[in-house]
Formats: C-alpha cells, structure tokens, sequence
C-alpha cells in the first residue's frame, strides 16, 4: 500500500518481451517497462538472441528493478504480484513465473496468475477509467484473433478464434512476400493507405454462417497465387494495391463478425485488443460498422495494445478481489486456453 | 519412424495430401521428427493438419508461428508442432527450448525446417513441398 492505494506489480514474459509494471488499484499505471526499451548490447555485452528464455532470465531482475525505481515505492509496499501463466513459450513463462512466486513468498503476499489473453482486454481497464464489464472483447494480434465474451472482471468466454493463422501472421506474411518487410501489420497499414482496396478481388472467408470462427489461411495462399501470376504475365505489381486489397479483405470479415457477435450477445460496447487493434482500416471499419448498430467501440492507446506488465497487473488485480490466489505451485500451462 | 513410402508424390486435392498426413501419422513413434520445407502457402500447417487426425488429435491445431510451438496431448502420441520461421538458425532453436520437446517421446513436427537443419538429427523424415501446375503440390519424402 501507498497513500491508501493497492498495489501489484505486473510481470509478463509469455514471448518476446520481457515486461514488468506497477499498478494502482488496478487502474493506474505508475510505471510500465518493456524489455525492448533497454539496449541489451550495452548492458550485457554482445548480441542476445531475439527469442530466448535466457534473455528473460537476464532482463527480468533489472526489468523488477525499474518498474518499482520508476514508480518510486519499494517492494514492501507491493501488496499483490500477478504473472502470466499462458499461453506462450514454455522456457519464457517460466522465468516470469519463478520471479513472481519468488517475491511472493519472499514478501509474503498474494500471488494469481493469469491467462495472457485476459490481460489483453483488461488493458482496456487502464485506458477508459470508467470501463466495466459486460462488453464484447475482439483480441486481435500476430498470434491471436478471438472474439470473447466479457459478462464481468474475472469471466472470458471465447465465441469464435481462427482455425488457422492470427490476422497479424497473415500480415507479417504477406507484406513479406511484397517486400514490405517487418513488422508487417504497421508497413501493410501504411502501404494500403495509398492503395485502391478494390484493386484485387480476394475471396471473403466467412466460413459457416453463424460461425465466429476466422480462417487467414486461404487469403494467404490467394495473395501468394495473384502475386505468382502476375509476375509469370511480367506484369508489374502495384504493393499499394496489393496491401490495400489484402488488408480489406482481413479487417472486413473481422470487423463484421465482432460486431454481429456484440449485436447477438445483445452487447452495448466492444473493447478491442492487441496488437491489430491499432490498424486503421479496421478501426475505421469496426467504427462504421458498430455506429451504425447503436454500438461504441474502445481501445486501448498502442502501446497498451503490445505485450505489456501493465495489463497482467490490471487483470491480477480483478481476479484477486474476487477471491484468486495461486500457490507456489503455480506453472507454465504453454497452451493455455482462453 | 516405421516403414513408410518415399518418393515424390503430386498432390492434386487435399484428400491426397490428407492420406500423405495420414501415412506419416501412421507410421510415427515416440521420439519422431518430421521437417517440412516448403515456401509461404504451400501447405505446411495443412499437412500438419492431417498428420495430427491421423495421429487421433481432437483439438484444432493452428499455426504456432508465434508462439514457436504448439503442443497437443488428445491423439496416440502428443505432438509438438513447430514453426522456425520467425527464427534466425539453429541457436536461437536451442533458447526457445526446442531439444526439451526433440528429445521427448512425441511426434515433433517443423515447419521451416531448413532454418534449424543444423540442430535437426540425420533420421529426421525430411518432406519438401513446392508448388506444382495448376495448383497442384510436389511432395518429396527423404
């Protein structure tokens, strides 16, 4: 506790990042570090590969540090610490997992774990201060596109995720395969803006009617077969076009499937998520879509929308008011479901 | 890995490529390692696919890009299907943990296989696929 507030400290190492933050009563962030803000090379002396638990295990304690310097409290005020448990790589949800079990017990306070998906939406909780559950939740990110059901704090219920590629994968892909580069979900975006999205007719991939289900699969292979054949007739592409007709067809099918699942669900708002969240045809869309229903949309500013400690203590914090705890036994569930 | 047909195969339907993902199903023991090399849009993840019915899973496999890799526990062995593609070789294979699944008694399937070849052992089933006529798929098992 300080001044009367709660305290958690948030630490998030499902992936690249390694992210450590200090929350306030679950809303305010006082601090919130990225791993990718410190210039590893210097500070450890030669090059760390991109991907790698032990790139966690060397950020996390300097990482701890910072989050608390930066929020100007000491660990004794830290009333509760939350970690992400999964889904993610195992050797990286472990180095979080091990750091938070070992302050708990070392501070003696409570410890929850959370589900990696659920700190994406509770993100939104640290940006509109007056959010509460119920809403639609669209998640949308390079290795998750889910629309959830949020009836309150601590439920998640999944309707529909893709069968195949995340929407953010298939970006990555394509705006590779144009020469566009990485990351491909910011350069397609970019690209597309000066481009005609009516230029190349990509199927729609609706799959059964009723389902909430995405499949980015088959556009992929479509993009790749316009981009073979035009290429064999030795015509020039055009990647404007390319990206922009590319990125309608993904945020079209996206943007309508969230807001028919709002309207079903009988959902006032839809909160969106992750790293897609901050594409701006599919905000456009979304907007358009959803205003015409009677339905707001929210987000979360972009850098809520990356892996972040911040959210992981938001959702911490929910959960551990209505009575969530973990044991020093918590591990690293890799596949974690929704 | 059990006795299973080598060769090139063109694939012109999905059904044939379901029966070369149920073969290799078929034939997979603990320990297995299949490497698929293939380009964008190939089929990498839809052979997976296959491979993972044949093996008896009942989850939704979907492509582990991100996370590296996914594990599914429901079939007759587990299968840990990976993705290298966002990798840069063999060592950054090592941090994400890979030899901790290889050397387990699943089926380990991998998808941009030749990014990690120098981490791979020489039994590996190697499977290549490229892109034929008319849509059609080259399917080479080594």
């Amino acid at each position: 506790m300080k001044d009367g507030k709660h305290l958690t400290l948030g630490i998030e190492t499902s992936c690249d990042e390694t992210a450590v933050s200090v929350v306030a009563d679950g809303r305010e962030i006082l601090s919130n570090i990225i791993s990718t803000q410190i210039d590893i090379h210097t500070q450890f002396g030669g090059v760390v590969p991109e991907i790698a638990s032990r790139r966690h295990l060397e950020n996390i304690n300097g990482c701890i540090d910072r989050a608390l310097s930066e929020a100007g409290v000491s660990i004794d005020e830290i009333d509760l610490v939350g970690v992400t448990y999964g889904p993610g790589l195992v050797g990286a949800l472990l180095i979080g997992v091990a750091a938070a079990k070992s302050i708990a017990f070392a501070c003696d306070i409570p410890l929850v774990g959370v589900n990696h998906m659920h700190g994406h939406i509770a993100a939104n909780y640290l940006e509109h201060h007056d959010l509460e559950p119920p809403f639609m939740s669209l998640v949308v990110s390079g290795g998750h596109t889910n629309i959830v059901n949020v009836p309150d704090y601590n439920r998640c219920e999944k309707i529909g995720g893709t069968r195949d590629d995340a929407a953010g994968e298939a970006f990555d892909k394509v705006a590779r395969v144009i020469g566009l580069g990485y990351p491909g979900g910011p350069k397609v975006d970019k690209a597309a803006r000066e481009g005609d999205r009516d230029a190349i007719a990509f199927k729609r991939v609706w799959l059964e009617p009723g389902s909430y289900d995405f499949s980015f699969s088959g556009l992929k292979t479509q993009a790749l077969n316009y981009l073979n054949t035009e290429r064999q007739a030795g015509r020039e592409i055009n990647v404007n076009d390319v990206a922009a007709s590319f990125q309608e067809a993904v945020v079209e099918v996206i943007a309508e499937k969230a807001v028919c699942a709002a309207e079903e669900f009988g959902q006032k708002r839809i909160v969106m998520a992750g790293g897609v969240a901050s594409n701006t045809r599919l905000r456009e869309l979304i907007s358009q879509k959803a205003a015409a229903r009677g339905i707001d949309v929210l987000r979360p500013s972009p850098i809520l929308c990356t892996d972040n400690g911040a959210m992981i203590a938001s959702a911490a914090y929910y959960a551990y008011r209505a009575g969530e705890r973990s044991g020093y036994d918590l591990d690293a569930v890799p596949a974690l479901e929704f | 890995m059990k006795e299973i047909t080598k060769g090139t195969f063109i694939t012109d339907t999905e059904a044939d490529t379901r029966a070369i993902g149920l073969s290799i199903a078929d034939a997979a023991e603990p320990g297995d390692i299949v490497a698929l090399i293939g380009d964008l849009g190939t089929g990498k993840t839809a052979l997976t696919k296959y491979i993972a019915e044949g093996l008896g899973i009942t989850e939704e496999v979907i492509s582990p890009t991100f996370t590296i890799v996914r594990e599914y526990r429901s079939g007759r062995l587990p299968l840990y299907h990976f993705d290298v593609y966002r990798l840069s070789g063999p060592d950054e294979f090592f941090y994400a943990g890979a030899h901790d699944y290889l050397e387990d008694s699943g089926l380990s399937v991998i998808e941009w296989a030749d990014i990690v070849a120098d981490a791979l052992p020489e039994d590996a089933l190697l499977i290549y696929i490229e892109y034929a006529e008319e849509g059609r798929r080259r399917i080479t098992l080594i």
